[in-house]
């Protein structure tokens, strides 16, 4: 299928003459496989401020040192719960907050301290699709305006026009050209969604961050929208980095799924691997809570974890494994030793001292320090 | 504060009506419509169904589709006074163990509400007042109905925290609303909703706010609670994995009608209306073996106020054209039973809808 977004010739040609820098760097695009994106050591502390003089209290660790790499044209999940980092990772990534340490590395370029006008080139590769539909989108702009604007910003003139170009975009996403003229208000929740994602897709990003992009749609929508992604990234080769609290939906989309608690990457590794044989506990844990929508199941899932209590604060993290407060099998080495992400089987890469489905890490060490357990379900 | 005894100002179950004891709770063609500037809102069109105490029913459905408006209708939350803005129409009858509450009037509804049937709202941030501590609201709940002083109603508070999972319930009963997470917030609510032993318990997306570790408490917590208090359970949901996971029988609606209804491993395992079909496919699973491609319902629901003429879902239905003479789009179906206690709504015959769930629905999912 011929692509729909690429304009014939149009990346080298007449946007060249605009910016000189970036036809180069264009140029070399990542071929399938290669590294995109490398984040090495990211950090991002909030810091609390009290007082009158606003003294520096303390600081919520949201991102507390992540390591991982993102390869051309596959699409990288991450799961997590509320509070574990994951949309603080993902604004990070698009250079949308300041980290705090750490570096990303953007086509084995150091982007972690260009400023806002070296920035700026970059963002024509690197796009961000936010979770609510309905305040990502200026209600007082023209769907035209909205779509349109990556190409004013960027001082870009595709072939045909602006207007033309935004038309075409909508038809791609599925909404009809003769939308062009209305606001956000007269569009449901779905159909925002695809407003959104037809601007991140403006500009032919190489990688394009995706926040939540179906968690605020009914179920129905949400399948729309995610075979919407799907096509869009098999037709224009895109590379994603999908942020979601929904593991199924995670699983569906995803080709390397990173779980985050407290800031910190426990488990990435591929798709299948992931969902057989789950490494780290909370993995495990945080897979067997999901309903099965299946009443026959019921009496199944007689194994089920159920994990005790909440995620602790991320202002104090617990001391080294920060699972190991609602872990039922930490132990001493847990409370006291943070676990390293390592690979413990190829294309699976977790920080624990006990793994499940692997050999246990440290295994003389005893003594329980956690609360959770494996509880039968009582039905 | 005892609440006077009205049932006998009430009316008792019509003469004439049949003699087959009434269900607990028996919601006959409810309608609840809301006029607006741009027409009648119908958010509710005729919706019936029977619930047993012990049981638990979960209704599921998209946003709009009148799931939320049912159950406060039940609860008698509407606002169908004179002075309301938005005032609700309603019509119907809901019978409450015997007691039609649409027409018992709020004076009567208010001392069951709270006492014989409660209420879980989705958000317990803003279903709990921040100025108060919890335990003092729940207090209040308690006392309402009951004529006990502030000591025993205190005791009974934490023994209703201890029960509904809170650590150190005779402490964290002086906390306020903001001093606890949201896992715990809602154990809270679960808590107040719960101190008068309800037989009706309503759950309005109790879980939707919530973790999914901490849901998964939740659900265990309401279905270890229902059975030590044997209530009828109406659970409102989006989450087919929750009702799955919780209730006995399924009710899906869609546009303000009931469009399948029956035991949930019926309406999971042989679903016989296309809309149910079409959230099956929507859904991806963790059960399952990876799916290429999801598949979607097309479109988007429709307009409360402008409903598609006969069959609601007409317009996105794959299969609107199979019955003749375009039924589908003149005369609206009503529930025909397809199996023990299962009903659907849909204009396709019944041969046709075996065939077409388990040749062409069921091996895609």
């Amino acid at each position: 299928m011929s692509n729909p977004v690429r304009g014939d010739g149009e990346r080298d040609g007449g946007v060249g003459s605009s910016d000189p820098g970036r036809t180069a760097g264009r140029a070399e695009d990542a071929a399938p496989g290669e590294v995109l994106l490398k984040v090495t050591g990211l950090r991002k502390h909030f810091p609390i401020r009290k007082g009158l003089l606003q003294r520096r209290a303390g600081a919520v660790r949201a991102v507390d040192g992540v390591d991982f790499e993102v390869r051309s044209g596959e699409t990288l999940g991450v799961v997590g719960e509320s509070g574990c980092g994951k949309s603080t990772m993902g604004r990070l990534i698009t250079r949308l907050l300041e980290p705090t340490a750490g570096t990303i590395e953007f086509e084995g370029e150091d982007i972690t301290r260009l400023g806002v006008r070296g920035m700026r080139p970059l963002r024509r590769d690197v796009q961000m699709i936010f979770q609510d539909p309905y305040s990502s989108l200026n209600p007082r702009h023209t769907t035209g305006t909205i779509i349109g604007a990556p190409f004013r910003l960027q001082g870009v003139e595709p072939e045909g026009g602006i207007k033309k170009e935004v038309q075409r975009l909508l038809s791609v996403v599925g909404l009809s050209p003769e939308h062009y003229n209305r606001y956000p208000n007269e569009f449901s929740g779905g159909q925002r969604q695809r407003i959104g994602i037809a601007r991140a897709l403006a500009l032919r990003p190489k990688l394009v961050v995706a926040d939540e992009p179906v968690s605020a749609l009914d179920v129905s929508i949400q399948a729309q929208v995610v075979n919407l992604m799907d096509d869009l990234q098999r037709e224009l080769g895109l590379t994603y980095v999908i942020i979601a609290h929904d593991l199924s939906v995670v699983r569906h989309v995803s080709d390397r799924i990173a779980v985050m608690y407290l800031g910190r990457i426990v488990e990435l590794a591929d798709r299948e691997l992931l969902y057989r044989a789950p490494m780290h506990p909370y993995t495990k844990a945080l897979m067997s809570a999901v309903p099965i929508p299946d009443p026959r199941r019921r009496k199944d899932r007689s194994e089920r974890v159920r994990l005790e209590g909440d995620v602790p604060s991320p202002i104090a993290p617990p001391s080294g494994c920060r699972f190991h407060t609602r872990c039922w099998k930490a132990t001493t080495v847990c409370t006291t030793a943070e676990p390293p992400l390592e690979e413990l089987r190829p294309g699976q890469q977790v920080a624990c001292h006990h793994p499940e489905n692997a050999v246990d890490r440290a295994p003389r060490d005893s003594g329980v320090a956690g609360t959770a357990q494996v509880v039968p379900t009582r039905r | 504060m005892t609440i006077p005894d009205t049932s006998t100002a009430v009316s008792e179950r019509p003469a004439g009506a049949s003699t087959a004891p009434r269900p607990f709770l028996d919601v006959r063609d409810l309608r609840v419509h809301f006029p607006t500037d741009d027409g009648l809102v119908k958010s509710v069109d005729g919706l019936s169904f029977q619930l047993e105490k012990g049981r638990t029913l979960g209704i599921v459905g998209e946003s709009g589709s009148g799931k939320s408006v049912t159950s406060l209708g039940i609860m008698g939350l509407h606002t169908t006074g004179q002075y309301g803005r938005r005032k609700a129409r309603i019509s119907g009858e809901i019978w409450l163990d015997g007691t039609e509450l649409l027409s018992a009037g709020p004076e009567h509804v208010r001392g069951l509400r709270g006492r014989r049937m409660a209420m879980i709202f989705q958000d317990p941030l803003s279903a709990l007042h921040p100025y108060y501590t919890i335990g003092r609201q729940i207090v209040e709940a308690y006392r309402i109905h009951h004529d006990v002083d502030r000591k025993t109603a205190r005791k009974r508070a934490v023994e209703m925290l201890d029960r509904v999972g809170i650590p150190q319930p005779d402490k964290r009963v002086d906390a306020y609303p903001h001093e606890f997470s949201g896992g715990m917030r809602q154990r809270a609510m679960i808590a107040m909703s719960l101190v008068n032993n309800p037989e009706l318990l309503i759950a309005d997306e109790p879980t939707t706010a919530l973790d999914v570790t901490v849901q998964a408490q939740i659900l265990d917590l309401v279905l270890d609670l229902q059975k030590e208090f044997g209530s009828a359970v109406i659970v409102i949901t989006h989450d087919l994995g929750v009702v799955a996971e919780l209730a006995d029988d399924i009710l899906v609606m869609y546009a303000g009608r009931c469009v399948e209804r029956g035991p949930a491993e019926r309406v999971f395992h042989e679903p016989r209306h296309p809309y149910t079909w079409g959230l099956l496919g929507s859904m991806p699973r963790l059960d399952r073996e990876q799916r290429d491609r999801l598949v979607p319902v097309d479109g988007s629901p429709p307009s409360l106020i402008n409903l598609p003429s006969g069959c609601a879902f007409n317009p996105r239905c794959p299969y609107a054209d199979v019955p003749k003479d375009d039924v589908t789009r003149t005369i609206r179906p009503e529930p025909t039973e397809v199996g023990d206690r299962h009903w659907a709504a849909c204009h396709l015959t019944r041969e046709q809808r075996e065939r077409i769930w388990t040749e062409e629905i069921a091996p895609r999912l």
